[in-house]
């Protein structure tokens, strides 16, 4: 589906808005469907074999092999360092991690679509966006080190820190939205969230005001089917991307263990964005295969088999399938692969062992930025305190 | 150019100055557009601005504060409108878990220079939730200031300094003081946006307050001078920070201190003043702080809130008790 520039300056606000424009079926519908209805978007079938789909072949028509490869090699590489943060938790270097097993094509699909001057706002498990965006991985560790509770200047590659309040960032993508629509610049906003985050009323939020200013914003849901122990079906009546529709904007269901589809279709919404179109709604239908953190148990609340179902339709699985197949990949390259997958998570594993705990004084340290008496008083008080300790075992 | 205004019209020419000179700066909220607002604090403001700098939003509060920090990633500094008091909460998240932490949480990376205007307290005959003063619920957080002036010159350049300020600013504005007057001189050098200002000068007992209640005291003070007491008035103007130092200056020439505010005792300013007063001026003290405001109940139906709210009486009843030690 190509953009009609001739209506490319007004939103198109419904359903059947689009249909007319193109003739193609619509993936936003009316009629409610139970959440589970796999109605999504995919153009590589779990066994690996493309599949043509006329609205949206469009966006990955000119992919190169060296491009393919290079979902591969994020996804591989993204899988590899969340699988080292995982152990660096369980051998007590990293207090928390929140895994994004499974969700790699979701995440390496939307975040490989986003122009270099869009912004992200992501939750707390956007580890492969954060990749495509150009974060030195183990910039991510520290607020789960537990040594700063961010840590990376957003504005370097145009990827916000880490939000854990659910939902709240949704708002401030809206906003950047309008600020860009403001300053007449053509970039794009892209706000991830989870299938447990719609039901915020920050997200609702977002979704009107997005709707209401015509924002260039798009809404990357990953429905992984559970909000910690809660499965989908106990935020919502309707399969999510239909949210959108009762906002005024398209909203696209996508298969999210397919990388491709992710890609086309998260391009697809971005170019609506740039093109005065308004928000949309992607709900990329994927998995959480690990635990929710690794605080989590799941084997409270899901069966195993479940998994195992999952585990058919993995995300890097289908696209190795599809690069064996096509030739575009020989072994050399998946063993090369492999040893660069292994200094990934050696360079990581060294880099968070020696992460320094803060300076004490770091408590007092921007929490303001024109300052504050307050905290200059207790800072000082702190200071006096610590020293008098220093004093006394000095003077011994 | 001085100017004798309402504090209402001094709060919409400041805004209107921080519009004309910094393209950056946004007003926003419900109903500020057209209308000019509930109280007419940013009339004709979207008609000389545009709509795109005077933004009447969707009726949802969590998502004006929400788009304001966005606005403010973007590079924007968004003058937020809250319409009353008892409507904030909405937004009390976003308040507190996003725009008091992010510059922390970015290690001083992100700046949010977000000012929330939010008219507040009662003595208006109001119904429910308009009439409340939910100040110290915003300064017992981190990372957020919280102002409120008590005349138009003070509404005028505080909210200048609140607008340059790179910290969120919580502005309460005293409603029922909107139409009071008084001189503003816009080509003055204001003070520093959070020192208190000594509002009449007294040796036997100092009363701080702020927002609305400066007028009482000024009152108070008037009263009490005609029973040959002498008492000091202290104008906090800023809430967080607190100038504990210009109240113990004046605490420690009177040696008494009664503390005023609308909102309730417990928990309020008021305490946080009590104790750190007690704490610095413990051997000049001749008596206990005192404090008067609201009790802990709901605030009242508007035909009993002149029980409620602190009035001449009830002032001076605790001005008498400081006295009597």
């Amino acid at each position: 589906m190509t953009v009609d520039s001739s209506a490319a300056s007004k939103p198109r606000r419904s359903a059947a808005g689009k249909a007319g424009t193109t003739g193609t079926k619509r993936t936003t519908r009316t009629a409610a469907k139970k959440s589970t209805d796999p109605e999504l978007v995919q153009l590589l079938t779990p066994e690996g074999k493309r599949v043509k789909n006329a609205e949206y072949d469009a966006y990955v028509a000119g992919i190169t092999p060296d491009e393919l490869r290079g979902l591969y090699r994020d996804m591989v590489l993204t899988r590899r360092f969340d699988a080292e943060a995982t152990s660096l938790q369980r051998q007590g270097e990293l207090g928390l991690w929140a895994s994004l097993l499974g969700q790699e094509a979701a995440q390496i699909g939307s975040g490989r679509a986003t122009r270099e001057d869009d912004y992200v706002f992501p939750t707390y498990r956007e580890h492969g966006v954060a990749w495509c965006r150009g974060v030195d991985p183990t910039n991510l560790l520290g607020m789960f080190r537990g040594v700063n509770n961010g840590g990376w200047d957003p504005n370097s590659n145009n990827f916000h820190l880490y939000t854990i309040v659910i939902g709240s960032q949704a708002l401030h993508a809206t906003g950047y939205a309008m600020g860009i629509t403001k300053d007449g610049a053509d970039s794009a906003v892209i706000a991830y969230f989870g299938d447990g985050a719609s039901s915020q009323g920050d997200v609702s939020e977002a979704f009107n005001f997005s709707a209401v200013y015509n924002a260039p914003v798009v809404f990357f849901c990953q429905n992984n089917q559970w909000a910690i122990s809660e499965p989908t079906e106990k935020q919502t009546r309707v399969p999510l991307y239909q949210r959108a529709q009762g906002f005024g904007f398209p909203g696209v269901r996508v298969d999210g263990n397919d990388v491709l589809a992710c890609l086309a279709v998260t391009k697809w919404a971005l170019e609506r964005a740039r093109a005065g179109e308004g928000p949309t709604l992607i709900e990329a239908y994927t998995y959480r295969m690990g635990a929710h953190t690794t605080s989590d148990d799941p084997t409270r609340y899901r069966h195993d088999d479940e998994r195992a179902a999952w585990e058919a339709k993995d995300p890097i699985l289908r696209l190795r399938r599809f690069l064996e197949s096509a030739n575009h990949a020989d072994e050399g390259f998946f063993a090369e692969l492999e040893a660069e997958s292994e200094a990934l998570g050696k360079r990581v594993r060294e880099v968070v062992r020696a992460m320094p705990d803060p300076d004490d004084f770091a408590i007092f340290e921007n929490a303001y930025a024109d300052g504050h008496a307050l905290v200059d008083e207790e800072r000082a008080q702190f200071a006096a305190y610590q020293a008098s300790f220093a004093d006394a075992e000095g003077g011994k | 150019m001085a100017e004798k205004m309402a504090l209402a019209k001094a709060i919409n020419e400041s805004l209107r100055k921080a519009l004309e000179s910094d393209p950056k700066v946004l007003v926003m909220g419900e109903d500020v557009g057209k209308l000019g607002g509930v109280f007419r604090v940013t009339d004709g403001l979207q008609k000389d601005f545009g709509e795109s700098r005077v933004i009447d939003t969707p009726l949802a509060e969590s998502g004006i504060v929400g788009t304001a920090i966005g606005l403010a990633l973007r590079g924007y500094r968004p003058v937020v409108e809250i319409q009353f008091d008892g409507f904030v909460f909405p937004a009390y998240d976003q308040i507190v878990t996003q725009l008091a932490k992010m510059h922390a949480r970015s290690l001083g990376k992100v700046k949010l220079p977000v000012v929330i205007r939010i008219p507040y307290g009662g003595g208006i005959g109001a119904v429910e939730h308009h009439s409340e003063s939910p100040e110290a619920l915003f300064a017992h957080v981190a990372g957020l200031k919280v102002v409120s002036p008590s005349n138009a010159s003070d509404a005028y350049w505080m909210m200048q300094q609140a607008i340059q300020s790179d910290d969120p600013v919580i502005y309460f504005e005293p409603k029922r003081r909107y139409w009071d007057k008084a001189e503003v001189n816009t080509e003055a050098i204001p003070g520093p946006l959070h020192k208190a200002r000594v509002v009449r000068e007294g040796t036997d007992l100092t009363l701080v307050a702020y927002g609305p209640m400066v007028k009482l005291c000024q009152e108070v003070a008037a009263a009490a001078a005609e029973e040959g007491k002498s008492l000091e008035i202290l104008d906090l103007r800023s809430v967080s920070p607190l100038d504990f130092d210009a109240i113990q200056t004046s605490v420690e020439k009177t040696r008494r201190l009664v503390v005023v505010h609308e909102a309730p005792v417990f928990f309020g300013s008021g305490a946080e003043i009590a104790a750190r007063i007690t704490e610095r001026c413990f051997y000049h003290l001749e008596a206990p702080v005192l404090r008067v405001g609201g009790y802990h109940a709901p605030y009242p139906p508007a035909r009993l809130e002149e029980e409620y709210l602190p009035d001449l009486d009830r002032v001076l009843d605790a001005v008498d008790r400081a006295l009597a030690y």
